[in-house]
């Protein structure tokens, strides 16, 4: 197995929610697929999705809920396979 | 009032600080981590940090901001405009704590908040709201009685609606026929209603609003803007005097807005929006923004009159100083929004460090920034780098001035949008001012204006 890291493409905010009242977009052993977002990355007050990329389950978040994250900072991994 | 806490950040909140510097009042500015070494913090007198970076845990922390100006000993809180400054919780908050709101009371920006009181202040003041059915209509023959009332065309919207579904935009009653149904059954299924409502659709609609002032007895207007030009509904380019209005309409419009405001004993600067129909030059009330605007210098460049420090003076209890005989508008002023975008990746927002920069200056330009050499842009805000303002004797002046000042702004490290609104000045559709509010997206787009 081989591990793909999310990387956040800009700076902002990471929110792993669509919305406040909404469930997250993935948990901790979800299993996701290369266009399924993992989260939301708020820059000047714009909202871009981030997709994980590839297909797998996700291990681990490295990054907590509403965290500043830099352009280039993977956000979470993937277990491919 | 002799220290006034600025409860913003950037180019708003320097221009408040330099207007009460102007008057002799002393001020305090608020600032997230980000901003620790912000221009509006180090122009201030005094400046507190009330949080971290993120708005939602510092500008827009009501709390933080009045604990700020009781360690500070404040006496006044101008809210500048976004975050606090249109939440009546706050107003009356800082109101509560003793301390004086530079805008409105907090039940006016209540009452002006909510769109259907609004409408009712408006119809009260015999200002025209755009037609429409006050509520759902009952099935298709219904809709088909009140169209004809309102004047097609007509846009179906979904009264539980949202988001644009269930808005259907019909030429006369044989499409609207066709439409109600389906429209109404899509309306159900995506809001569990079905309830559908009218309103005339202005095809070629103009933005134009008035800005007011008013000290709660007497009200004067200081002639309109045009705000048409926008993208995503986000102004780009503003003027002052609108070109799009005949002076008839000019001379109605304002007298309309000075109603509005007597209606409600408005106190502060405002401003009361309009959708002009192009076709018909007809206008219709949106509704009214109960705070300084960013588009406010353009109005400022017309009519000689400091806007933010009429606000101060008129929350200090002063009474309204320029009589509605005294004000009058001279040339044409025009503001770009300069943002932190990429206009080649869809305006994907840009912050990080800068450079070099040159700032547009010389005849007849302002240019209202927070931007300094080497500054960085945070990600936490909105993107707005600078206002560049330019006056002419008459409009084709103001944009060939503008076309230098353009030019002269240049920031090393990011995108920007200023080469993209150089390239808009040289439009024909601007020269002539033939546009309305889809016009800038379609010409992004490509299409014909």
């Amino acid at each position: 197995m081989s591990r793909h890291e999310v990387v956040s493409p800009i700076p902002g905010v990471f929110y792993r929610r669509p919305d406040p009242d909404s469930p997250p977009f993935a948990e901790d052993g979800s299993a996701v697929s290369g266009d399924s977002p993992v989260g939301l990355v708020e820059v000047m007050k714009s909202f871009h999705q981030i997709a994980a990329g590839a297909s797998g389950t996700l291990v681990e978040f490295l990054v907590g809920d509403e965290d500043e994250v830099d352009a280039g900072q993977p956000v979470a991994v993937i277990e491919i396979g | 009032m002799e220290k006034l806490l600025v409860a913003n950040r950037g180019e708003i909140a320097v221009r408040i600080v330099r207007a009460a510097r102007d008057l002799g009042i002393r001020t305090v500015a608020v600032h997230s981590k980000a901003d620790a070494g912000a221009l509006h913090t180090r122009l201030a007198d005094a400046a507190v940090e009330i949080g971290p970076s993120p708005a939602s845990k510092s500008y827009l922390v009501a709390d933080a901001v009045l604990a700020a100006a009781a360690e500070t000993g404040a006496d006044a809180v101008h809210p500048g405009y976004g975050f606090l400054s249109e939440r009546a919780s706050f107003a009356a908050a800082v109101a509560g704590a003793g301390l004086t709101f530079v805008g409105p009371s907090a039940a006016t920006i209540e009452r002006m908040g909510d769109k259907v009181a609004a409408r009712e202040v408006a119809r009260a003041a015999g200002v025209p709201t755009v037609p429409g059915t006050p509520g759902g209509v009952d099935g298709v023959d219904a809709a088909a009685a009140a169209a004809r009332d309102v004047g097609y065309p007509v846009m179906l919207k979904a009264a539980a609606g949202g988001g644009g579904r269930g808005i259907r935009v019909v030429d006369d009653e044989d499409g609207l026929r066709a439409a109600f149904g389906q429209a109404s059954t899509e309306a159900l299924k995506a809001f569990g209603d079905g309830t559908m409502y009218l309103e005339r659709y202005v095809e070629k609609a103009r933005h134009v609003e008035v800005q007011v002032l008013g000290d709660g007895s007497s009200a004067v207007h200081l002639f309109e803007r045009e705000c048409s030009l926008q993208r995503r509904r986000q102004k780009v380019v503003e003027e002052a005097v609108s070109p799009g209005i005949t002076d008839a309409v000019r001379d109605r419009m304002t007298a309309a807005a000075v109603a509005l405001c007597r209606e409600v004993g408005y106190t502060s600067a405002g401003t009361v929006e309009f959708l002009v129909d192009d076709a018909t030059q007809e206008f219709f009330f949106i509704e009214m923004n109960t705070r300084i605007q960013v588009e406010h210098p353009t109005t400022e460049l017309v009519t000689g009159i400091d806007l933010v420090a009429e606000q101060l003076r008129i929350a200090a209890g002063e009474t309204l100083r320029p009589g509605q005989d005294g004000i009058e508008r001279r040339g044409h002023a025009v503001e770009f929004r300069i943002c932190a975008e990429d206009p080649e990746r869809d305006f994907l927002p840009q912050p990080g460090p800068v450079g070099r920069i040159t700032l547009p200056s010389g005849p007849w330009v302002r240019c209202d920034t927070w931007l300094e050499p080497d500054a960085t842009v945070p990600p936490y805000y909105d993107s707005l780098l600078a206002k560049v303002v330019v006056w002419g004797g008459d409009r084709a002046e103001a944009l060939a001035r503008s076309r230098r000042a353009l030019e002269e702004f240049s920031v090393d490290g990011i995108p920007t949008t200023a080469g993209l609104l150089r390239s808009l000045v040289d439009e024909p559709w601007m020269a002539s001012a033939d546009f309305h509010t889809a016009t800038l997206e379609h010409w992004l787009r490509g299409d014909k204006a």
